[in-house]
């Protein structure tokens, strides 16, 4: 296993360029780079056909350390960067890679509509519910009641959950996981990266230094323990009742639809112009 | 029969004569958000774009737009948004962006009236500083401006050139006047005019460093997906794109932005002028505003006053030495403009000579007409 991992590590890190990483020990976004390599090397993609675009935050310094095409782009804005690589290169597996602020409060707008879009860009969101970068503030998915720098009496806003308004937005395809459950996540990215159209992986993720400091989980594993103890598996979840659910996340696949995808579609749309300006420039000549 | 003749003379509208100059120049990937008065150009390159197998797109907003147009450009696709006052406010963003990492795009802004919502359907050149320094942060950006229905086409071309030589966002400013104006205009062929294409790597990607300083301080740029896997930011990187916070290389970073753009001057600062050689007063303006200029020019000279017209087509990087000799030539300078004095700022900041420089300004939502310049040079 050792062994395996350096093999990776070589193949798909820039080890010898930016590391050490900026991340603090113990953070969850080593854990959630670690799960999309794992898919990446099972699906045999090669690297060279790999985008891997950020927002800004501490997910956004991912595509630092990796050996893709890698862009960090402005905050909350990855995926409409992302889109005009995708239309403008289809053949690109592009993969973004945002936190919950930068994906759903600044970039919220670009997040429902590429999800409403469907074109065929895989969102990989790491959910800490803080904005951890730049010192602890509350994001959209700080849960009511909590502290942060900016809620020292608690948190009197109500937290999005990523995964349903991605669902409701019409993703294709939409799963949540954790860091702890790190094999799912895994497979949850692979599966994800197969898919065509618009897919999301929410990961909740631990920010003992930001998130968990401010609310008795001040390290690392009091936080994993939290995910453990309040991830859910959807198979479990429909055996329970709304109340027993009450505080929990559920985890695993959330919605897997096929809708035509935005590419092809367009695709098609060039054939149906070429077509009627023949037929104009035809006519024309007669 | 000369190729002018074989060739159909078509009734455009400036921002039809835009969306032909981008196609001309290669452009083959638009994003856009509807907005008056520039949706026009959105509309056709939805049906051209298509035809011409590029890829039209309307995003949700001008942020996204702006971000859009710099993705396909970064996959090798040239590309172009164009917009008004309110949505080019939002691209300021992703515009400080494409100066940074250095991506080649166009932006239009078709100006109206502001500040804020403004007056949608009325013409203005209130814009003129925002597009110079709208986006924060020191910055080079190359800012043209048209004046006419064959500008539209012509600048178009040129500023897509421009964009990829030099890897900098070049803005087209038109605004609602030149947008809708109709002129007969005769689009030249492909072999009348010169198209630009960005300077790709030609070494093996192992040897590729994507910001690597060159006498012209422009670094050939790779596609995603060609095999040169490298990084892209936002933040301040050293010459292989990473983030960096060395003293050193932010300096270097920083110089060579403006570096070159400076060694270009000579090709980027165009400007036109008329009956400046033996002018006492003379007429420095751009847009819209130098057509009703040139007719007043030609009447005041009727009226023997030695009038003449300096044109500015490029506004950024100010063209200083044409300006220049002609504020040592002239004993006054009159700057006509539809905003408070933007352009005239400009013109004093260069005015060493003391040259007496006069602003007229109209800031009411109506064309500036000839006669109320050629009244303003009679008084000079």
């Amino acid at each position: 296993m050792p062994k395996e991992v350096t093999k990776l590590i070589h193949k798909y890190l820039r080890h010898d360029k930016k590391f050490p990483h900026v991340w603090c020990p113990g953070c969850g976004n080593g854990i959630v780079l670690g799960a999309m390599i794992r898919a990446i090397d099972r699906l045999g993609l090669k690297k060279d056909d790999i985008v891997l675009a950020s927002g800004i935050g501490c997910s956004g310094r991912m595509p630092v350390y990796v050996d893709f095409n890698t862009l960090h782009t402005t905050h909350g804005r990855a995926l409409t960067f992302a889109t005009g690589i995708k239309l403008a290169k289809p053949s690109l597996m592009v993969i973004t890679i945002m936190g919950d602020g930068d994906a759903t409060a600044i970039g919220g707008n670009h997040f429902i509509h590429a999800a409403r879009r469907n074109l065929d860009i895989n969102a990989i969101i790491i959910n800490n519910q803080i904005y951890g970068m730049t010192g602890g503030q509350h994001s959209p998915t700080t849960p009511y009641g909590c502290y942060s720098t900016t809620s020292s009496y608690g948190h009197i806003e109500h937290a999005f959950s990523i995964s349903e308004l991605a669902v409701t937005a019409g993703a294709d395809f939409v799963a949540r996981g954790t860091v702890y459950h790190a094999e799912l996540l895994e497979e949850l990215i692979e599966k994800a990266l197969q898919r065509s159209g618009f897919s999301i992986v929410e990961v909740m993720s631990n920010c003992h230094i930001q998130f968990g400091r401010k609310n008795m989980m001040g390290d690392p594993i009091t936080m994993m323990k939290w995910l453990r103890d309040h991830a859910v598996t959807l198979e479990k979840a429909r055996k329970m009742t709304p109340d027993s659910l009450k505080d929990k996340f559920t985890i695993g696949i959330l919605a897997d639809v096929e809708k035509p995808v935005y590419t092809k579609e367009y695709e098609k749309i060039r054939k149906k112009a070429q077509r009627s300006s023949k037929v104009k420039n035809e006519s024309r000549s007669i | 029969m000369t190729s002018n003749q074989s060739k159909k003379r078509r009734l455009l509208q400036g921002n039809e004569a835009i969306v032909e100059g981008a196609l001309a120049a290669g452009c083959r990937f638009f994003a856009g958000y509807p907005i008056t008065p520039a949706s026009e150009i959105s509309e056709i390159l939805s049906v051209r774009m298509p035809q011409a197998g590029g890829t039209f797109i309307q995003m949700e907003d001008e942020i996204a737009s702006m971000g859009a147009i710099i993705g396909a450009s970064l996959a090798g696709v040239k590309s172009m948004t164009a917009t008004s006052g309110p949505g080019f406010s939002l691209m300021q963003e992703n515009l400080g962006f494409a100066c940074a990492a250095e991506v080649p795009c166009v932006v239009v802004n078709v100006m109206r009236g502001g500040p804020s919502t403004g007056l949608p359907t009325n013409p203005a050149q209130g814009d003129v500083l925002q597009a110079r320094w709208g986006t924060h942060g020191d910055h080079p950006i190359i800012v043209l401006a048209v004046s006419t229905v064959d500008d539209c086409f012509e600048l178009t071309v040129r500023a897509f050139n421009l964009s990829e030589k030099y890897r900098v966002p070049v803005i087209i400013l038109s605004d609602e006047m030149v947008a809708h104006t109709r002129e007969s205009i005769i689009l030249p062929s492909s072999d009348e005019f010169e198209v630009i294409d960005r300077i790709t790597p030609s070494m093996p990607p192992e040897w590729y460093i994507p910001y690597e300083d060159t006498s012209r301080g422009v670094s050939p740029m790779a596609a995603f997906g060609e095999g040169y896997r490298y990084h892209v930011t936002g933040l301040v990187h050293d010459v292989r794109g990473f983030p960096t916070q060395r003293p050193e290389e932010i300096e270097r970073f920083i110089s060579r932005l403006f570096r070159k753009i400076t060694k270009g001057f000579n090709e980027i600062q165009m400007t036109s002028s008329m009956m400046t050689e033996d002018a006492e007063v003379a007429v420095i303006t751009f847009g819209s505003v130098a057509r009703s200029a040139r007719r007043a020019v030609i009447e005041a000279r009727e009226q023997n006053i030695k009038a003449g017209l300096l044109q500015l087509i490029t506004l950024f990087p100010f063209p200083r030495h044409p300006v220049e000799e002609v504020l040592r030539k002239c004993r006054a300078v009159l700057v006509p403009e539809m905003n408070m004095g933007q352009i005239s700022r400009e013109v004093k900041r260069v005015n060493t000579e003391g040259t007496h420089i006069k602003k007229h300004n109209r800031i009411d939502g109506q064309f500036m007409t000839p006669d109320e310049i050629l009244s303003q040079l009679i008084k000079l």
